[in-house]
């Protein structure tokens, strides 16, 4: 099937919450989703017989870099506002067909549904996206930074305005 | 006298030897019963996608030798591949040949360590130098394309850093000819040896369906019986061209999917890459190798998700652009950091040996888990 297909069968399934087919000018197409209704999307996916996508290949998050830009004198900048994105390439090993799913949150809000509860693989995924940008993943068992340390507490290191702290646990660095 | 029956935690790493690098696993024990693993990454931890926003296009192909150092050539295999996708680039034939030569070679070269250090993990230690003797030969081959051992920054956007040596496909040949009765001999070795099976067989057994929720893909996924490989079910570069088989695990030992198969699942896959060697050395054909090398990198506003048979597995790289000469995303999907996720599951209900045992057949590098 392809992803325009997919697209037209959940639009009637989901309605509102399909939000549109996004064309790109290079490279893959996506489906853009409501953040809060995905996980029931991706369910519906998983168990459909026809669709039946068993497999999430990849989930990564992307800081997508827009909102009001502020400068400040040193050079440094900080984005007022702006958007994180989430995408999900899911694909049916005995189907044989693909598919790009996106979502979209406001960074002061960046909550999206887990979808863990359908694919196991997505759990040091979504780890790794709430750990290098912050988006915040709901009803997932084990939300914890999983590749900075534990108590890094100078924000999340993949968001464009991130900021190296002056110092770590009382030390000063770079040293 | 009561007997002490709680539960106790049990710290494994981050310098334990048969972690294969700095991993952590904490293990809650009852008695020598595992009841849970947890594993804590992150200590090799480099920021290679925050690198690469700050790099051109073609900078970045260096950083990623450094993620799978066992595997670099097929990284950049990959990374390039994954690129090339989004620019849209024709490349020439005999560049595609180099880089399945290059990329069997290493597949081979990075399971030799596997089973040798496996082997090893388990307490036996010749086959450790069997391997090593035989993958220093492909190093050799290597070194003398690309003037490096481990990270060779040869495979580039577009092309190859350079043509191959006149010597090259001649010593690949002999290297072919040489290495095909040593997998004989590292099977009477190792692989039917009784302490041996004894130590693997029915150890950490994975289902199939499992493994697919868990997005385990690689040697690990083909173990457990899933006829799954993206050479020929998501065929890329000019891999159609060869004639050979994907090699899956029949619970010879034990149970479809124990670690035992998931060791001889590479011994085979090594067969295997040696026919696709001597197939494409016998047809490559003249050519430029640098003729589509773009001088100047600047892909259109759009994203992309490439991705290969690494020797561990389904190598993913997500590049998003903006249009600039940097990218503005690239996430990679590694298959250390995937395979690992499923590690606790398949401890659980084994004993603290069996965990050493379990850890190697998985066959982790912890500078891809960690980037």
């Amino acid at each position: 099937m392809t992803d325009k297909e997919i697209f037209e069968i959940l639009k009637e399934k989901f309605g509102e919450a399909i939000i549109e087919f996004v064309e790109a000018q290079a490279g893959e197409n996506y489906i853009k989703i409501n953040p809060l209704e995905i996980d029931k999307v991706c369910a519906f996916l998983f168990s459909d017989t026809n669709l039946h996508f068993d497999s999430l290949v990849n989930l990564s998050g992307v800081d997508d870099a827009n909102g009001e830009k502020k400068t400040e004198e040193d050079g440094s900048f900080e984005y007022i506002g702006g958007t994180l994105s989430v995408f999900y390439h899911l694909e049916s090993t005995d189907k044989r067909h693909k598919i790009t799913l996106g979502t979209t949150v406001e960074k002061d809000q960046p909550d999206v549904v887990s979808v863990t509860d359908v694919w196991a693989h997505a759990n040091w995924h979504e780890r790794e996206a709430f750990d290098l940008l912050g988006i915040n993943f709901l009803n997932h068992p084990d939300l914890r930074r999983i590749l900075m340390p534990y108590d890094w507490d100078a924000g999340h290191p993949l968001r464009k305005d991130y900021k190296d702290p002056e110092y770590y646990q009382g030390m000063k660095v770079p040293y | 006298m009561a007997l002490n029956t709680e539960e106790m935690t049990l710290n494994m790493g981050p310098q334990h030897p048969s972690t294969h690098g700095v991993l952590r696993l904490e293990l809650r024990l009852d008695g020598e019963f595992i009841v849970d693993v947890k594993s804590h990454i992150g200590y090799l931890h480099r920021c290679f996608e925050k690198h690469a926003e700050a790099m051109t296009y073609p900078q970045v192909v260096p950083y990623t030798d450094r993620m799978d150092y066992l595997a670099s050539m097929y990284n950049e295999f990959g990374y390039a591949l994954t690129v090339e996708k989004l620019l849209g680039l024709e490349i020439p034939e005999r560049v595609e040949f180099i880089r399945v030569i290059m990329g069997e070679l290493q597949r081979i070269a990075s399971h030799l360590v596997a089973l040798g250090t496996y082997g090893a993990d388990i307490g036996a230690v010749t086959p450790f130098l069997f391997c090593f003797r035989d993958r220093e030969k492909i190093l050799s081959l290597f070194e003398m394309t690309s003037g490096a051992r481990l990270l060779y920054n040869y495979i580039w956007v577009g092309g190859v850093a350079r043509d191959l040596p006149p010597d090259f496909l001649r010593l690949t040949k002999e290297f072919v000819e040489y290495f095909k009765p040593k997998i004989k001999e590292l099977n009477d070795l190792l692989s039917f040896n009784k302490i041996f099976i004894d130590r693997t067989a029915n150890i950490g057994i994975l289902p199939k369906d499992v493994a697919v929720n868990y997005g385990i893909t690689g040697p690990m996924l083909r173990a457990s019986g899933m006829k799954w490989d993206l050479r020929k079910d998501d065929t890329y570069s000019v891999y159609n061209k060869f004639d050979f088989d994907i090699p899956v695990g029949d619970g010879r030992m034990g149970t479809v999917g124990d670690s035992w198969d998931r060791y001889y699942v590479r011994i085979l896959e090594m067969e295997q890459s040696l026919r696709i060697i001597e197939q494409a050395v016998e047809q490559i054909p003249d050519g430029d190798v640098s003729s589509a090398i773009p001088r100047r990198i600047k892909p259109p506003v759009g994203q992309v998700y490439g991705r290969v048979e690494n020797p561990r597995g389904e190598l993913g790289y997500f590049i998003v652009s903006d249009g600039s000469v940097n990218p503005k995303r690239i996430k990679v999907r590694g298959p250390s950091f995937v395979n690992l996720a499923i590690f606790g599951e398949l401890c659980k209900g084994h004993m603290i040996a069996d965990v050493i045992a379990i850890l190697g057949s998985i066959d982790i590098v912890l500078g891809e888990v960690d980037r």
